[in-house]
């Protein structure tokens, strides 16, 4: 059952760096990150990549796999002929550490910028009343791993440095969704998303919905509509004309 | 002396799970300036991948819930050998920690009339689990991560700096712990990234570090469980207590290979999952323990009815606590009515619908059909026992968590003893962390508040500290450190397993002996960037050093119960409830010796039926209570 794969794996630094190949045992039933640590433990153990679960949960072993941004434990070795080439590189939104390994920081410093929940003062614990299908719109974004997939596919950051700073991508995204669909939170999301986080320069491609793990549908379900509730409050004539009528006092 | 970076904390937490971030909410709410060290990125711990819930005895479901009864549960499922204590704070302050967690923003499934909904699990009288789907972990460690960052948010509107309170050090392994006159000092650690060398200075230590399922072959646990806590108590002179309690989940997955081990929730049962053998039997009928008998459905009607009557039917046996339904299935395969790949099958599919299972266990339905090509909708599942929490952990003081023995060090969640006692039931774990690592938090700020001085690193330690940390680079027998790693699995698996036999666990100390000689002269190559193979062969100290405290403890109780089996000793034996093994370092081995607790107060004892603690109590603890005349 077993077999040789032919591997080309990225290896270097922030300096420098290059696909090296190598020839790694595959057994039945494994996925691309037990390969990985098959090469590490055998050729190669200074070998650098992040893991943790090995089950789809933590979002912790992203890596470019054939230039698709993917889970590395969720890769089963069978999707690939055995006799093609599998090359693995690390994400190219982020700077590289070492070999499979980048510095994701730009998404913890994302995630202090979106405001945090704000819930009823009023309420003592215990006393938070929810409609189970009231939580469901945000219970679907809060799936996310934080494996950064999207954020890494995403061409408005992917090939252009210069817009992490005013774009928050798609992982924020659904976090300000997850919000602004929460029963109990009083902020108001979406001019924030609009304003704030760069949510009007998605154009709406749907390239991080088709590299997410956990099937969140982040274009549909997260930024579309959080687009068009922008429209609504930014361009609907009525709230133009409360405004207006508002400010002339 | 090797360049180094330093900090200075108030509080120093290791690890960031559900306890290590609980406890640093609590730290930062005394006003305290608070690190948060994890190996992994922040977010990534263990603790996400908690599957079935959190206890608590809200009685959102079934309003005949409350802490009494959860504490109950919680004595049965460790078979007495619990402190008392936690389990009396645990069921106490439970509801109020998952109601909290609803004010950070946390989204838990709901009940008809709006609550937080809650599910049945092995072992709890009750529907008791808050849960969120099956990835209740995943809820609670972001839940907690957004938490911390939004005190970031409100120190940063203060003080224009997000880590003015709370910093949280991520990819960063700590090496040991530092004191100066028999007080903890500070902690030495290295990035994982650059290799580089970090010592921060801080009165209070909190242990947040998890488990040490890494020391065995078959095992639920990520990298991270390489008891790293256990043994930096154990060098810092602190204990541990019941290491020989190990818990093999009854149920992880047994195929393909690559993911053997790997966890199928509880819920699975919880949710009507039946175990069947290769014959198609229900098996489980066959294993319900005398102590349990009456608890438990003895025919599949009645198990079937409690599904939809729980008041008027016994619950169905594959719902026993985890140690029991474990040995079932081992006993089963040894048997030869195990399946294919040796485990046993787990079945949802004949007796739930494809859409319900969907959205009741999506996280398994997913893991099945994308790891090992299963559709449980439409086919059983093969599981068998994995290695997935050890009960035995720092000896520390129930209501502050400070670890007897060392000044300073506290502990809590997993890496803490005391808690489950020989068992932890399902769902116990997420609430552990929630209760304890608050009060750890509580007990750390006020030790460092009641401080006139903080005390100092010493250099000299520190220079010692590096220069062992840096020892794995001067090993000179070629040996690979991933060589003695799989053979400590080995060992552990074979020699100190799920049923354990004295002359194997001999066998198994003279191995361990010789691995650590090994460990001590394994090669690394390459440089300190971010070098597993360096990583490891600290690690392995560890898990060497958790290795010999399970299989010693586990030698010195010659009985069974809960997360310990003998062969040799194969039933529970009254005389040794009372005895509580406990294990310290001499400088070069672990020693054991026997401790007893304070018994439980007649208020907490008087909770139960007298003829129920005769089962457990000997007659004259039973008269120190006042019954059993």
């Amino acid at each position: 059952m077993g077999y040789l794969a032919k591997l080309r794996v990225w290896r270097g630094n922030k300096e420098r760096g290059e696909l090296v190949n190598y020839n790694v045992e595959v057994s039945e039933g494994e996925v691309l990150l037990d390969v990985i640590h098959r090469l590490q433990a055998t050729d190669s153990p200074d070998l650098a990549v992040r893991w943790n679960c090995k089950a789809g949960k933590c979002g912790s072993c992203s890596a470019e796999i054939n230039g698709k941004p993917s889970l590395m434990c969720m890769t089963r070795m069978n999707t690939f002929n055995e006799e093609d080439e599998v090359t693995v590189t690390p994400l190219r939104a982020f700077p590289v550490i070492k070999d499979l390994v980048t510095d994701v920081s730009f998404n913890y410093i994302k995630a202090r910028q979106v405001p945090a929940f704000k819930g009823p003062a009023n309420l003592k614990l215990g006393e938070y009343r929810m409609q189970q299908v009231d939580v469901e719109r945000s219970q679907e974004f809060r799936k996310c791993i934080e494996c950064f997939l999207c954020q890494d596919v995403c061409h408005v950051v992917r090939d252009h440095e210069e817009n992490k700073e005013s774009f928050a991508g798609p992982r924020f995204f659904i976090r300000l969704a997850e919000l602004d669909m929460h029963p109990l939170d009083e902020l108001d999301r979406k001019r924030e998303a609009q304003e704030s986080h760069g949510l009007g320069m998605c154009n709406i491609t749907k390239c991080c919905t088709e590299v997410c793990p956990e099937h969140i549908k982040i274009t549909d379900n997260a930024i579309i509509p959080m687009k068009e509730r922008v429209v609504d409050t930014k361009y609907d004539p009525l709230v133009w004309l409360g405004k207006t009528i508002t400010r002339r006092k | 002396m090797t360049e180094i970076e330093r900090h200075d904390f108030d509080v120093v937490i290791i690890g960031a799970g559900g306890a290590g971030l609980r406890a640093a909410i609590e730290s930062r709410a005394s006003g305290l300036r608070t690190a948060i060290i994890c190996k992994s990125l922040f977010g990534k711990a263990h603790t996400v991948m908690a599957e079935g819930g959190i206890a608590a005895s809200m009685g959102n479901v079934n309003s005949n819930d409350n802490w009494q009864v959860h504490f109950r549960d919680t004595m049965r499922g460790g078979k007495f050998q619990n402190h008392w204590r936690m389990a009396e704070l645990h069921a106490k302050e439970a509801p109020d920690r998952v109601w909290e967690l609803e004010t950070y923003g946390a989204l838990f499934d709901r009940t008809p009339d709006g609550k937080i909904s809650q599910r049945n699990f092995g072992g709890h009288e009750y529907p008791r689990l808050a849960h969120v789907g099956d990835r209740t972990g995943l809820e609670l460690i972001r839940t907690l991560q957004q938490k911390i960052v939004s005190l970031q948010q409100e120190d940063f509107k203060e003080s224009g700096d997000y880590e003015s309170r709370i910093k949280v050090f991520a990819e960063l392994t700590v090496t040991e712990i530092l004191k100066t006159d028999d007080k903890v000092s500070g902690v030495l650690g290295y990035w994982r990234e650059n290799g580089k060398f970090v010592m921060f200075q801080a009165p209070a230590v909190v242990l947040a570090t998890g488990g040490i399922g890494k020391s065995f072959k078959v095992t639920s646990n990520s990298w991270e469980g390489t008891g790293d806590g256990h043994a930096l108590a154990l060098k810092a002179g602190g204990n541990l207590m019941h290491m020989e309690f190990v818990q093999f989940h009854p149920t992880g997955m047994v195929w393909p290979p690559s993911v053997k081990g790997i966890l199928v929730t509880e819920s699975v049962r919880g949710d009507g999952g039946v175990l069947q053998n290769s014959e198609g039997k229900r098996f489980m009928f066959n294993y319900i323990p005398a102590i349990f008998k009456d608890k438990y459905a003895d025919t599949e009607a009645e198990a079937d009815g409690w599904y939809e009557n729980p008041d008027s039917n016994r619950r169905p046996p594959e719902l026993l606590p985890r140690d029991e339904v474990a040995r079932a299935i081992n006993s089963e395969v040894k048997a030869g009515r195990g399946s294919p790949h040796g485990g046993v099958f787990l079945d949802v599919s004949t007796r739930l619908k494809p859409e319900v299972i969907k959205k009741r266990l999506p996280s398994m339905w997913h893991q099945f059909k994308e790891l090992a090509d299963v559709d449980i909708t439409q086919q059983s599942m093969e599981v068998g026992p994995t290695c997935h929490y050890v009960m035995g952990g720092v000896q520390v003081d129930p209501d502050t968590g400070a670890a007897i023995g060392v000044t300073g060090l506290f502990a809590a969640g997993e890496v803490a003893g005391g808690m489950h006692g020989s068992n932890r039931l399902g769902g116990n774990s997420l609430s552990d962390l929630l209760v304890f690592g608050r009060r750890a938090g509580v007990g750390a700020s006020a030790y460092v508040k009641s401080l006139s001085t903080k005390p100092k690193v010493n250099e000299t330690d520190l220079e010692k500290a590096l220069n062992s940390a840096l020892a794995p680079f001067n090993g000179n027998s070629g040996e690979n450190p991933y060589t003695v790693h799989q053979d400590l699995q080995q060992v552990m698996n074979d020699l100190v397993g799920i049923i354990r036999d004295g002359n194997e666990m001999r066998e198994a100390i003279t191995k361990l002996e010789g691995l650590k000689k090994r460990a001590r002269n394994v090669t690394v190559q390459g440089e300190r960037q971010f070098n597993p193979g360096w990583h490891l062969s600290l690690d392995l100290e560890n898990m060497l050093l958790v290795s010999e405290s399970i299989a010693k403890s586990a030698l010195v109780r010659e009985e069974s119960r809960g997360g310990h089996t003998r062969n040799d000793f194969p039933t529970m034996d009254k005389n040794w409830r009372p005895k509580h093994v406990i294990t310290s370092w001499n400088g070069s081995s672990v020693d054991t010796k026997i401790e007893s607790i304070p018994p439980m107060p007649k208020e907490l004892a008087g909770l139960f039926e007298e003829e129920e603690l005769g089962k457990y109590l000997l007659p004259e603890e039973l008269v120190q209570l006042g019954m059993g005349a």
